[in-house]
């Protein structure tokens, strides 16, 4: 898929004169300040990256108590490695020899943006969100993602409080690696389903 | 509220096309999938977007592709309140 073209400014947006209207309009009425509002958004870009989704898969990879846990309860999961509470309920779904997930969402662009950064423009585009439930091995392939005949391709359409994240299947020859190393082989989009790792 | 379906059971989204919001994506409206779990229980967007805040169960559902398009062999699991739900 050809990524969107994402390196222009987003101030002179229409949504960002909404977004704006929003924010005064909330200020107005005394349900927060300006200086919440960007101490929010401050705090949340400043530690949602990708980083924290790949610890918690790495841990998963070296520990397999945490790897249950990260299946049961994903939320208890973030929490051990100290991210969190979490504002949404994450529900983490593992890759397996006959399983490949990916993670969508065709009504807007939910994602667990605190485990994994802000997400990224293709995940926001109409042709992934329509494509992606339709024909989810185009859209792999398109990626460079070729899975053998006999893998059944699952997509998670979040349209709900819940918010998808992929536990990877551990690279071959990643052994002996430590939880730092293997994070490093962890990318956002094996995060998200469009890359094995 | 408690939860009026469980996991294996067999659902059908509602079909129709409401006149209010909702999140019910159109693709699987008259669909029929599988439980999958229990997610929580969280406000209906359909009521929460009049000002009604009404905390109601919601449900992984898992639907066929070949169901849902005619074609294809992969799953769609979609997340779905109980009132956007029933018995197939």
């Amino acid at each position: 898929m050809s990524a969107h073209d994402h390196d222009h400014g987003h101030e002179d947006l229409p949504v960002a004169a909404r977004v704006r209207r929003l924010e005064e309009r909330l200020i107005e009425a005394g349900q927060a300040t300006d200086a919440e509002l960007d101490a929010y958004l401050s705090t949340l870009y400043s530690t949602a990256s990708p980083v924290n989704g790949a610890r918690m898969v790495a841990r998963a990879w070296t520990d397999p108590d945490y790897r249950d846990l990260l299946l049961e309860d994903g939320n208890a999961a973030a929490a051990e490695l100290g991210f969190g509470p979490l504002s949404y309920r994450l529900n983490v779904v593992e890759n397996t020899p006959g399983t490949h997930n990916v993670i969508v969402c065709t009504l807007c662009s939910c994602y667990p943006v605190s485990l994994l950064g802000p997400s990224p423009g293709w995940y926001k585009s109409f042709a992934y969100r329509s494509r992606t439930v339709r024909e989810p091995g185009a859209v792999l392939a398109e990626f460079g993602v070729s899975l053998d005949d006999d893998v059944t391709i699952s997509v998670w359409d979040s349209t709900s409080e819940a918010r998808y994240m992929v536990l990877p299947a551990r690279p071959e020859g990643a052994d002996g690696l430590d939880a730092d190393a293997l994070a490093a082989r962890v990318s956002l989009r094996g995060l998200i389903g469009t890359a094995l790792a | 509220m408690s939860a009026g379906f469980e996991a294996g059971d067999r659902v059908r989204a509602r079909p129709g096309d409401p006149d209010h919001h909702t999140r019910v994506p159109r693709y699987v409206r008259g669909h029929a999938g599988e439980i999958v779990a229990l997610l929580g229980e969280w406000p209906l967007p359909d009521a929460s977007a009049g000002g009604v805040i009404r905390p109601e169960p919601c449900y992984a559902v898992r639907f066929g592709a070949r169901d849902l398009f005619g074609a294809g062999d992969h799953t769609v699991t979609v997340d779905l309140w109980e009132s956007y739900l029933e018995r197939a």
